[in-house]
């Protein structure tokens, strides 16, 4: 038998939407025979990630909660690459977001003003911006590559969070522990729902979506930036300007993703500690891509990849699973989806002299 | 299998002498290397190659001449055997056959030089080498193979004086350097017709001279060369024979050592042919400079550009200048520093209606009323996975398809279907992606859209490239309607007859000079085809810029 790659005639539109799907269900097989290595019955280890964690109305709000800062970032990112800019800064963004809000809530905190919630929120949406500021200056006059800059500055922001816990944010009655002082009720966020932890971020981000589906479809702007994502010297010859687009659209995921950081601290966290996002940002890139860069399918993903956390979490309660799990279902999440991809552009062409064993798909892409 | 054990014999003939090879062969096809009869090749509206014939002796160098567009690429891929003929027979050492594909072609000893190179940058000159021909037989012995192999390169390298370090990276060899690695990569599989795809249109004149020393070695031990170019200098300094195509018939033979380039050049452009209907002149009175170029000079853009030498011209409102040249004599620099993709380096080399625009954007200029077709028309002209609607807004979001930033849908289906209908572009709807669309359907939309923003200063590049006759004068007409409304329109093109067909004043580019302009009325094809091939005072003729182009000199330094 003989499995040859060609390429197809035309992009397949039905793969386009297919290949999410086909995705997950792949995840989903890898998956149930990574838990039957570990010992574990694969039902069993599916039910507890996958189904435990959302079966009472708790760990649906739950699912909001993990889903909002993922949205934010991902609504970010999907501009960025729309733009065909390759953003890889969402969680430095994020935690710069987190770590200039909380300074802001912490100095602020003890005033009872109604201005102190925006002021902060606002505080950390500028710093996520100002930190996708320097790649965005980086590659517009210093034709540097963004996903090195922006990869370098997450370390850089990470280390500066450290810092500031470990120093000058630190709670002085804290016993020394790498925290701040909680917040106060005037700089924590409304909640969503009466006793849970879902708060108004998840509905910044349901806004995001609604905001940037209006963007990319409807407005001259968004058309632009498809334009040069596209076709880079078509949008030159027309006369788009690239490096306002280039400005434009890190400095929105910037803001959003900063928006995303201060929603987490002065929500659910409720104080800065040194692990404010169990990468948010990077699991937003997957999330992205997941959902086609659309809103809508965006929104999808980023409950799904909600629920991988909570399930990484729920196996290490019930299972006594390494955590590490939920981070190997995102990492296959995203190789399975970038395989399938690849039947986008390109089909299998099996010549056998006998019929083709099923599960060879999966076998050549993997 | 490696390309090392051919049969001994098609090398040792080569090694033979001239004579020696003919001497062997008897009768008709036997004397021919390569030979082929009644060629044609049909593509979607435009006949490629039209009852084309050719045929190489063994040891001659045989020029392919002909405008870009006439049918020379299409006619060497079907000898590499890249593309199919519809018709025709070759016979290569007097056997026919039907060539399958490159490999075959190459197996049967035919090596080709592709203008550009297919080399991978961060491998050597012995791997990138290796890859081409041990292909998918690399295995294990690899290492054996490329020490035996690297051996072979000294060998063929010293031997045709074209040294090379089989060893170094092929990012750090100069353009001259990387095409030597081409040439070799060809003649260590022992190859008896060489196809060089216009070979100098990237070198300097020293490599120039060094690369023909080569050839005519190659040429003395009797392999056949096929050399496609459009510079008659470099024909006449090398060939012992020449076909001439035009529009993808054979225009004519000659020997190019008795021909005059002038004769050779109306060949290529045509003065026998009769001309299609000439259009109406411009009867305007405006006197006005809307666009002038003075004193133009800047550098070129990539390793096929060329350096733009003080242009001078003007173009007045309702009058169509028309600049012949063959490309990449300078055409691509000047229409992006025209529609500001490349910025000048002074903002007074370029005025619209008195205003320096040099350093203007192409966004600021489209406002001040210039709107611009250019040569690509996928990856520029138009975004091949949007839709035509989309692409109508690329550059016709001024038409008022914008409103507070806001896009008005309505609008620009209104504008792209109006382009669909008034230039009968063949599509499915407004709806349908720009890639899907034939070359000329597209250009008829490229063309459209930027026409009826009724611009005051249309600039255009082949305006009916790889488009039909019907399509042509349709593109052609509406031109002339708008010269008619008051713009004022420049029309780059290869195609001669097509700006005697339109142009109110021409003047050619060649080598980033332009040669004088004239009325249509005052000059004729034939003078213009000298223009062309670079025959022409340059008006500010000075001592340090010494004439590139005069026959005899050039013929000389191209001669060991």
């Amino acid at each position: 038998m003989k499995i040859a790659i060609e390429r197809r005639p035309q992009d397949s539109s039905l793969m386009k939407y297919l290949s999410p799907v086909l995705a997950v269900l792949l995840t989903l097989m890898a998956g149930s025979v990574i838990f039957a290595l570990q010992g574990q019955d694969p039902w069993t280890g599916l039910y507890t990630f996958f189904i435990l964690p959302v079966s009472d109305s708790y760990g649906l709000s739950e699912l909001g909660v993990k889903a909002a800062p993922i949205l934010l970032c991902a609504m970010g990112l999907a501009v960025c690459f729309r733009a065909n800019i390759w953003n890889i800064g969402a969680e430095g963004q994020l935690l710069m977001g987190a770590l200039m809000g909380s300074w802001a809530a912490l100095s602020w905190m003890d005033s009872e003003g109604v201005w102190v919630l925006p002021a902060v929120l606002i505080t950390g949406t500028v710093a996520g911006l100002l930190w996708a500021l320097i790649p965005a200056v980086l590659r517009n006059h210093f034709n540097t590559n963004e996903i090195l800059t922006t990869i370098m500055l997450n370390y850089i922001a990470l280390n500066l969070l450290l810092y500031a816990v470990h120093g000058p944010l630190k709670d002085p009655h804290g016993f020394n522990f790498p925290e701040s002082a909680l917040f106060t009720n005037a700089v924590t966020l409304p909640l969503l729902l009466e006793g849970s932890r879902l708060h108004i971020g998840l509905a910044f981000g349901l806004l995001a979506g609604v905001c940037i589906w209006v963007l990319m479809t409807r407005t001259f702007l968004g058309f632009q930036l498809k334009v040069i994502g596209l076709d880079a010297s078509a949008g030159h010859f027309a006369g788009f300007r690239e490096r306002r687009l280039v400005y434009f659209s890190l400095l929105l995921c910037g803001a959003l993703a900063g928006l995303a950081g201060i929603s987490e601290v002065s929500g659910p966290i409720g104080q800065l500690v040194p692990s404010v996002s169990p990468g948010y940002g990077y699991a937003a890139i997957i999330v992205a891509f997941l959902g086609r860069l659309h809103p809508i399918g965006i929104l999808l993903a980023s409950l799904l990849m909600a629920l991988v956390y909570m399930g990484g979490e729920m196996g290490q309660i019930d299972l006594g699973l390494p955590l590490a799990m939920g981070s190997l279902f995102q990492g296959m999440l995203l190789f399975f989806l970038l395989a399938c991809d690849f039947l986008i552009s390109y089909r299998l062409k099996i010549s056998a002299h006998q019929p083709p064993a099923h599960g060879h798909h999966a076998g050549v892409n993997g | 299998m490696p390309a090392s054990h051919q049969p001994e014999s098609s090398r040792s003939h080569r090694l033979d002498s001239k004579g020696a090879v003919f001497d062997n062969r008897s009768g008709g096809d036997r004397c021919y290397r390569i030979r082929c009869a009644g060629i044609t090749k049909v593509y979607p509206g435009v006949v490629a190659n039209d009852q084309v014939s050719l045929a190489i002796q063994p040891g001659e160098i045989h020029a392919l001449l002909g405008e870009n567009g006439a049918g020379k690429s299409t006619l060497m891929k079907i000898l590499y055997g890249v593309t199919q003929p519809d018709s025709g027979s070759i016979w290569f050492d007097g056997q026919q056959h039907t060539l399958k594909s490159p490999a075959h072609a190459r197996r049967l000893g035919i090596g080709m030089v592709f203008q550009h190179f297919s080399l991978f940058e961060t491998l050597t000159v012995v791997e990138n080498i290796a890859l081409s021909f041990y292909g998918k037989a690399m295995d294990k012995r690899a290492a054996g193979q490329l020490k035996d192999l690297a051996r072979r390169i000294e060998e063929i390298s010293s031997h045709y004086g074209m040294p090379i370090d089989p060893h170094r990276h092929v990012h750090s060899l100069s353009t001259g350097e990387r095409q030597r690695v081409e040439i070799i990569r060809c003649l260590v599989q022992d190859i008896s017709l060489l196809i060089l795809d216009e070979p100098t249109s990237v070198l300097t004149p020293q490599e120039v001279s060094s690369l023909f020393v080569t050839l005519k070695k190659l040429a003395a031990e009797g392999c056949s060369l096929l050399f496609i170019s459009h510079k008659l200098q470099e024909v006449k300094a090398l060939c012992d024979s020449a076909t001439v195509l035009r529009h993808g018939k054979i225009a004519g033979t000659c020997d190019p050592k008795t021909t005059s380039t002038e004769d050779m050049a109306s060949m290529m452009v045509g003065s026998q042919t009769t001309l299609g209907q000439r259009y109406s002149f411009s009867t305007s009175k405006n006197e006005d400079k809307r666009l002038a170029v003075t004193g133009l000079t800047e550098a070129a853009m990539g390793e096929f550009g060329a350096p733009l030498h003080d242009i001078h011209f003007s173009v007045k409102p309702g009058e169509i200048l028309g600049i012949a040249g063959v490309a990449g004599n300078g055409q691509r620099e000047l229409i992006q520093l025209l529609s500001g993709e490349r910025l000048a380096t002074s903002p007074d080399f370029i005025t619209l209606d008195n205003q320096a625009i040099g350093q203007l954007t192409p966004g600021k200029r489209r406002r001040l009323g210039m709107a611009v077709v250019p040569e690509e028309r996928l990856g520029r002209g138009a975004v091949p996975d949007m839709s035509l609607s989309e692409n109508g807004l690329l550059t016709g979001f001024l038409q008022n398809l914008v409103s507070g930033g806001f896009l008005r849908q309505r609008r620009i289906h209104g504008f792209a279907n109006n382009v669909i209908s008034r230039f009968r572009v063949k599509a499915h709807g407004n709806s349908a992606d720009a890639k899907s669309l034939s070359g000329g359907n597209l250009q008829k939309f490229i063309i459209g859209r930027e026409i009826l923003q009724d611009p005051k200063l249309l600039i255009c590049a082949s305006p009916t490239w790889g488009v039909d006759v019907g399509a042509a004068n349709l593109i052609h007409q509406s031109l002339i309607a708008l010269r008619d409304k008051g713009t004022a329109i420049v029309v780059l093109s290869e195609d001669l007859d097509e700006l005697f067909q339109i142009s109110d004043r021409i003047g050619a580019l060649c080598h980033g000079k332009l040669s004088p302009v004239k009325p249509v009325r005052e000059t004729s094809i034939n003078e213009v085809g000298q223009w062309m091939a670079g025959v022409f005072d340059h008006p500010e003729k000075s001592a340090s810029a010494p004439m590139a182009m005069e026959p005899d000199r050039q013929a000389k330094e191209y001669t060991p």
